[in-house]
This record gives C-alpha cells, sequence and structure tokens, in this order.
C-alpha cells in the first residue's frame, strides 16, 4: 500500500511537467544522422547532403494534397527576404530570418521556444537582408550572419556558446548562406562580391569555433589558376560564396558554387578570372582543391554559378554517372562528373532562351560567346537569360521516385548593361555599371511579355524536359519535392504557394499566404502526422526584380512584406 | 527566452590600430577612452567618428591631400550630388571614420524647395545623409529629372526638395538633412543631423 501511495504520488509530482515537456530531449545530429537522414526530420539545408531537397514521406500525396489546411502560422516580426527552410529535429523546429534571428518552435504547435538575435552594427550596409537557415550539429546550431560572425548556439536554450568573426564587414564581407556541418567542421562562405571582396571557403571547429581552414576562391599570383589575372585584379576578384555546399561523404569532398567575378565589366580582368563561377571540390579535412569545374570564363553577365550543384547517381548516354547536376545561371543545364577528385564534364543544354554561347566544347564543357552579346567597359550591350539567369539563388529539387529534376526558372528575359570605369574603394559598391542602368537593365520581348517564371521537369536520363508550369511574370521560388509524388514552391509575386504533380506539373493545390513566399519548404513528421513548412517573407532580389518589372511594365505589383512561418498538415 | 548578443566590432586576432590612418583615429580614440574608463564611449568621442557638429566645414569624400572646405560654388547646379563628409577645420579631422556621416550635396532651385527643405539650405544647397533610412545603404543617385534620391540596394526613393521625404520604397522614414550656412562662400554646418541617420532595424 505503501508502496503504491508512493507511486501515486510520484506520477501527480511529475505530471505537470509531463504535459509540458512535450518534447522528448534534443537528440545530438552526427555525421551518420546527416548522411543518411531519417524522413521524419530535416536536418540540414536541403534536407540531405545530396542538396536533393527531397523528403520521402508519403502520408500527403498528389491524391490528397486538396485537404492540406494550416496547421499553425508565426508572425516573425521582420521584414525583407525570408529564405530559410523550418529545420526539424525530433520535434524541435529553427528558422532563421532577416536581421540574425533564430526562432525556435515545438514543430508540432508552434510554441515558441526561444529566440536569439544577433544586434546588427549600426554602420553595417545590409544589400541582401536575410538568411538561409542553420547548420545543426552535435547539440548545437550554427548562424552565419550579415556582419560576417559565426555564432554557435545551443539547440536546446538558445545560449550563444561563442562568436567567431569570420571576415570584416566593413570591407563588404557578409554572410547569409546555412553553414554546412560535416566532420567535425562547421564550413562557410562570404557574399560580397559587389563590394570587391575576395571569396573564400572557410571551416571552423564544431567544438570550439578556430579556423581549420581557409580556401580562396580567387588565387594569388604564384598559385594554380592565379595565372587567370591580371595584376593585382585578383585582390578584388569577388567569387563570393553564399550558398550551402553539398557534400558526397564517400570521399569527404564538399562541393560549393562560387559566384561571379568582379567588376562587372570582362575587359577590367582580361583571363579565364578561375575559380569564378565554378563549383569547386574541396576536400572537407584540409580545404584542399580537388578539382573544379568553371561554367564560363571571364565573366561579363553577373552570372553568379553559386548554387552547388545536385549529387545524383544515374545513368546518362548508356553509362552509370556519378553526376553533378547545375542549373545555371547562364541559362544552361550542366551534367558534371565527381570522382575522389577532378570534376569531368558529360553534357550541357539550355533551359531557358540563352543567347550569349556560340557552342559549348563536347570534351571540356568550355563555352564560346558571341561578342555582341558580351558586355564591356563604354558598350552597351543587350543579352539573354538576364542579369538574374535562367535560375538564380533558390534551388532546384531531385526525386529519386520520379527520377525528374525540378528548376524555378526564369525564361524569356534579358538585360541591358552599358559598361563604365570603375575604382576599388573599401567597402563601396564595386560594380563598373551605373546603378541606374542595373535598376532599369530588364529587356522584356513578346515571349516575356507573355511568361517569364516557369517551374521545368527534367528526365536527366534522357535530357529531355517533362513538364514546364508557366507564371505570368517572376519565379523566385525555392523547391520542395516529396515521396507523396508532389513538388511544392511559392515565388510569385500573387504570394501563392503550390502543390504541383510531379509527374505531370498540374496545379493539385495553392494557399495565398501573407506575404510572397520565396523561403525553402521542407517536410517533416511528428507523431506520425506529416507537415509542410515554409516562410512567407518577400524581398531582396525578388523584390529587386520587380522594381525591374515595375520599371519597364505598364502595371505596378506591390507585393506585402512581413515574415511569416507557414506549417500545413491533412484536414482530418 | 530572448537572447542577445553584441558583435565583436573587429576581426578576432586583428590588431585594433591596423593602419597609420587607424592609428591616429582609433588609437587616439582609445587611449582617451582607457583614460577616461569609458568603454565603448571612447569610440564614439573619437573626434574623426563623432556626428557632423555646429561650425564643421565640408569636405568632398573623394579628397586627397591637404582638405580643402567646400565652398558654395563647388556643389554643381546641373543637378549632380557631391558627396561629402564633415571637417573640423580647428583640429584638422576629417570625420570619415564612421560611414553614418556621409552626406550628400544638391543644388536645388530654392523656389522648388519645400519649407521643411529650404529652412535647413543656403542658397539652394542642400546636405542630406548619404545613408538610407532602409538597411543602411548608400546613396549616390539623383535623377535630376524627376527630382528623386535613389537607393541601389532596395529602390527606396527621396524628394530632397521635400525635406528628403520618402516617396517610394521600403525605407520606413525620410532621409535626415543636416542643416547648412555660410562663412563667406564656405558651406558650415549650420547644426545637427535633423534625425538619427542610418539604417531602421
Amino acid at each position: 500500500m505503501k508502496t503504491r501511495k508512493t507511486w501515486i504520488t510520484a506520477l501527480l509530482a511529475v505530471a505537470p511537467l509531463a504535459a509540458q515537456a512535450a518534447l522528448p530531449a534534443y537528440a545530438p545530429v552526427t555525421d551518420a544522422r546527416l548522411a543518411t537522414p531519417e524522413s521524419r526530420n530535416w536536418l540540414s539545408y536541403r534536407g540531405n547532403y545530396a542538396g536533393w531537397g527531397y523528403s520521402p514521406l508519403k502520408q500527403i500525396t498528389s491524391d490528397n494534397v486538396g485537404k492540406l489546411t494550416l496547421a499553425w502560422s508565426y508572425a516573425t516580426g521582420m521584414k525583407e527576404g525570408h529564405q530559410s527552410p523550418p529545420m526539424v529535429n525530433n520535434g524541435y523546429m529553427y528558422i532563421t530570418t532577416p536581421n540574425n534571428q533564430v526562432i525556435a518552435f515545438e514543430a508540432a504547435t508552434g510554441k515558441e521556444l526561444w529566440r536569439y538575435q544577433k544586434s546588427i552594427p549600426e554602420e553595417l550596409m545590409q544589400l541582401h537582408p536575410t538568411n538561409r537557415g542553420v547548420a545543426l550539429y552535435g547539440d548545437r546550431l550554427y548562424l552565419a550572419t550579415t556582419d560576417a560572425n559565426l555564432v554557435a548556439l545551443d539547440a536546446k536554450t538558445g545560449e550563444a556558446l561563442w562568436v567567431k568573426a569570420v571576415a570584416d564587414w566593413r570591407k563588404g564581407y557578409y554572410m547569409t548562406l546555412a553553414p554546412l556541418a560535416a566532420k567535425g567542421k562547421i564550413m562557410v562562405g562570404s557574399s560580397g562580391g559587389e563590394y570587391g571582396i575576395r571569396g573564400f571557403v572557410a571551416a571552423f571547429d564544431a567544438e570550439t569555433g578556430e579556423e581549420a581552414w581557409r580556401t580562396y576562391t580567387i588565387p594569388a599570383p604564384g598559385e594554380p589558376g592565379g595565372e587567370t589575372w591580371p595584376g593585382d585584379t585578383y585582390k578584388h576578384g569577388g567569387g563570393s560564396v553564399w550558398i550551402t555546399g553539398n557534400y558526397d561523404p564517400d570521399t569527404g569532398i564538399a562541393y560549393w558554387g562560387v559566384g561571379n567575378a568582379g567588376p562587372w565589366m570582362p575587359d577590367t580582368r582580361a583571363g579565364d578570372n578561375l575559380y569564378a563561377n565554378s563549383t569547386l571540390a574541396l576536400d572537407v579535412d584540409t580545404g584542399k582543391l580537388k578539382g573544379y569545374h568553371q561554367y564560363h570564363h571571364n565573366d561579363a553577365w553577373d552570372w553568379d554559378e553559386v548554387s552547388a550543384p545536385l549529387l545524383i547517381d544515374l545513368e546518362h548516354g548508356g553509362r552509370k554517372v556519378k553526376s553533378l547536376v547545375h542549373a545555371g545561371r547562364n541559362g544552361y543545364l550542366w551534367m558534371l562528373e565527381r570522382s575522389n577528385g577532378p570534376i569531368g564534364f558529360v553534357d550541357a543544354w539550355p533551359y531557358v532562351t540563352q543567347n550569349v554561347f556560340k557552342s559549348v566544347d563536347k570534351k571540356t564543357g568550355r563555352p564560346t560567346y558571341d561578342p555582341a552579346h558580351t558586355p564591356g567597359t563604354d558598350k552597351t550591350v543587350s543579352f539573354c537569360p538576364s542579369l538574374w539567369g535562367g535560375k538564380d539563388w533558390p534551388p532546384e529539387a531531385y526525386n529519386p521516385q520520379t527520377g525528374l529534376l525540378y528548376i524555378p526558372a526564369n525564361n524569356n528575359l534579358c538585360s541591358e548593361l552599358t559598361g563604365e570605369p570603375t575604382k576599388y574603394s573599401e567597402g563601396e559598391l564595386y560594380i563598373g555599371v551605373a546603378l541606374d542602368n542595373i535598376l532599369t537593365n530588364v529587356r522584356m520581348g513578346d515571349a516575356a511579355r507573355k511568361h517569364v517564371g516557369e517551374v521545368q521537369a527534367w528526365n536527366l536520363k534522357t535530357g529531355k524536359k517533362v513538364w514546364t508550369h508557366t507564371y505570368a511574370e517572376m519565379n523566385w521560388g525555392p523547391l520542395l519535392t516529396t515521396g507523396g509524388n508532389l513538388v511544392f514552391g511559392g515565388g510569385t509575386n500573387d504570394r501563392k504557394f503550390r502543390a504541383f504533380d510531379a509527374s505531370t506539373g498540374k496545379v493539385l493545390w495553392e494557399y495565398p499566404a501573407s506575404s510572397g513566399v520565396i523561403g525553402v519548404p521542407s517536410s517533416f513528421e511528428v507523431d506520425g502526422e506529416q507537415y509542410i513548412a515554409v516562410q512567407a517573407g518577400w524581398g531582396v532580389d525578388a523584390q529587386r526584380m520587380q522594381g525591374a518589372f515595375d520599371a519597364v511594365l505598364p502595371h505596378k505589383t506591390v507585393v506585402p512584406q512581413g515574415g511569416t512561418v507557414m506549417v500545413f498538415k491533412l484536414a482530418r | 527566452m530572448n537572447r542577445t548578443d553584441s558583435p565583436p566590432e573587429r576581426l578576432a586576432g586583428e590588431p585594433p590600430c591596423a593602419t597609420r590612418r587607424d592609428t591616429l583615429r582609433f588609437c587616439a580614440g582609445a587611449l582617451v577612452g582607457m583614460a577616461a574608463g569609458l568603454g565603448q564611449t571612447a569610440i564614439a568621442a573619437e573626434p574623426a567618428r563623432a556626428r557632423p557638429q555646429p561650425g564643421d566645414r565640408l569636405v568632398a569624400a573623394d579628397a586627397e591631400g591637404t582638405p580643402t572646405p567646400l565652398r558654395l560654388a563647388d556643389v554643381s547646379a546641373e543637378g549632380k550630388p557631391l558627396m561629402a563628409v564633415p571637417f573640423d577645420a580647428a583640429t584638422g579631422t576629417v570625420r570619415d571614420g564612421s560611414r553614418l556621416n556621409k552626406l550628400l550635396l544638391l543644388r536645388l532651385d530654392p523656389a522648388a524647395m519645400e519649407p521643411s527643405a529650404s529652412k535647413h539650405a543656403i542658397e539652394g544647397v542642400i546636405a542630406f545623409s548619404a545613408v538610407c533610412t532602409h538597411q543602411g545603404c548608400n546613396i549616390t543617385e539623383f535623377n535630376a529629372e524627376k527630382g528623386l534620391l535613389l537607393c541601389f540596394c532596395h529602390f527606396s526613393q527621396f524628394r530632397p526638395a521635400a525635406g528628403g521625404e520618402r516617396v517610394a520604397g521600403p525605407a520606413p522614414r525620410r532621409l535626415p538633412m543636416l542643416p547648412l550656412k555660410l562663412d563667406g562662400d564656405v558651406l558650415v554646418v549650420a547644426d545637427g543631423f535633423t534625425s538619427r541617420p542610418g539604417a531602421t532595424l
């Protein structure tokens, strides 16, 4: 009797705690879990190291997605670009917002657990006020900030464990990417090509924050590739890295995309300008450059090739290829081949209207250019695709069930630029095109006035496009695809977030959000229930393109700003 | 539970006085600060980073060599903006230690100015903070035809003849003005900024 009474007393004492503690103990994120992530979780920027943007969950399907309804939403209190995926680890959700903010939630209910915000230096100039998410590793989160710091947070409490200055924001370095975590290291790159930075990827010890290595994307004289930069131009050659790399755990190599060379006019830096506009293969242990592929040399079009290629093992041309697939800002869809080092070229073809490349070498992938569409100092030139490219940063998605690659594209759009002499001044814009020209760069022919934005689905085995969904104006919507034969994405100025049949492209469901949706969507499961999560929050380059459209179209479009986390599930 | 941390203002491991120019600016400020035991106040008190003071002159932002105070005639009547920074002639301090001191000078038709602008201008010359009130980007572009200042970063537009009023874009407030007067034909700061310069976060 006494034993029973004691047991009941103990149970009553614990009951209030149990009611509060709906979440399990935080499960540390290991290399093994990141390499083979559980389908119920979304542990990294694109859900897996290969960069697929794919969730195997299939409770929500192309048959029932019409019943999708809002489970909870949350106003972040911030304006500008909300682009981070809601990342989920066993019921804990983490999102980031502009202005260096991280918010932790109970994923199923939306209950706020904690909030962290790193203050912004008063003098900081935020050209791209956004953030694309944290890295989850061990029992910590890692945040890269617009004042170029790396912050380690306790995942359970939000306490800042260390803050590491990665670069000098006064010189134009800033960070917006989600870090990449692997092998005890947290890797980041820096934005700032518009300010004449010298780009890099750097790795930091996950425990201590000590810098492990730093590999510049722009080589100095005497280093391999250094001969592709005349004089001191490499010092301000751009090559920024502002999107998370993908990673092959079998080889220990991470693949990073590198931005355009700076300043914009190619005659200011005659040469190939390695490794701008390339993908780099970096050894995660040492930072050593093991291989590269430059998508196009001596860039003249502001075509950052900053999205990391997707790692997809497939059959192409009758053989098995461990491929690297990249929908280039230059308007070509690239298929490369990875190894334990060098990167090979397989194939490339245009996926949007492109009038710059006259040819692409079948063995090396090196393009030749039409000088009539190649800008230069004191030249006025038009070219397609526009300076925002066939696809800017919003990531593609790959679905192993359908075998299709999905691309958020902008087609039919062109630009016109006039190159001007420019001079480097620390922390100032270093572009070489008048700002008013950039603001009014868009050129729209008849095709563009019919439609610009697209979601494309490609069969990579055959190189054939399977379906295309078109939008009247732009598409800045990162894509998610799922085991339920679905593709999700927003990106349009009508604020809609949509679900497509992954096989046919038919729109099956759409939701009018409070702002345009340029966030990376994710999917997760808690207590046997599947959720789709994304942030609304229009801003940065989507808004910039909207401004350029407003300058040439007879109508103007207002897209309201303000971030909202949205989490959907099937209505019961 | 909300947590906020202040950023480190310099790179870890980087000496605080890396260049000779820094040495003159930062170290002098730091010494004053250490002597006074004031920490951050030392930086604010550093003359090159202090906000413009009444009596300051102005110098061109890209000028090299000995500072030469700007005169009325230096500001073009063609609608071209002139980028400038304050200059303490008494101590020879150019106040370019803070980018929040960046100024944009314009010459406008006095008859076209609203009272909110003309009361801070002198003979058509008006000075604005050259830092956008949205996200702190530099404002360097003036469309004379439309009479609008333009921010490259996010397309905010301001009307200088209406005292820097925001007319388009995401900026939440007008551009601060810096009241001017003349000493002979030399431009002189008459008072501090009309509101806080910099981003509104």
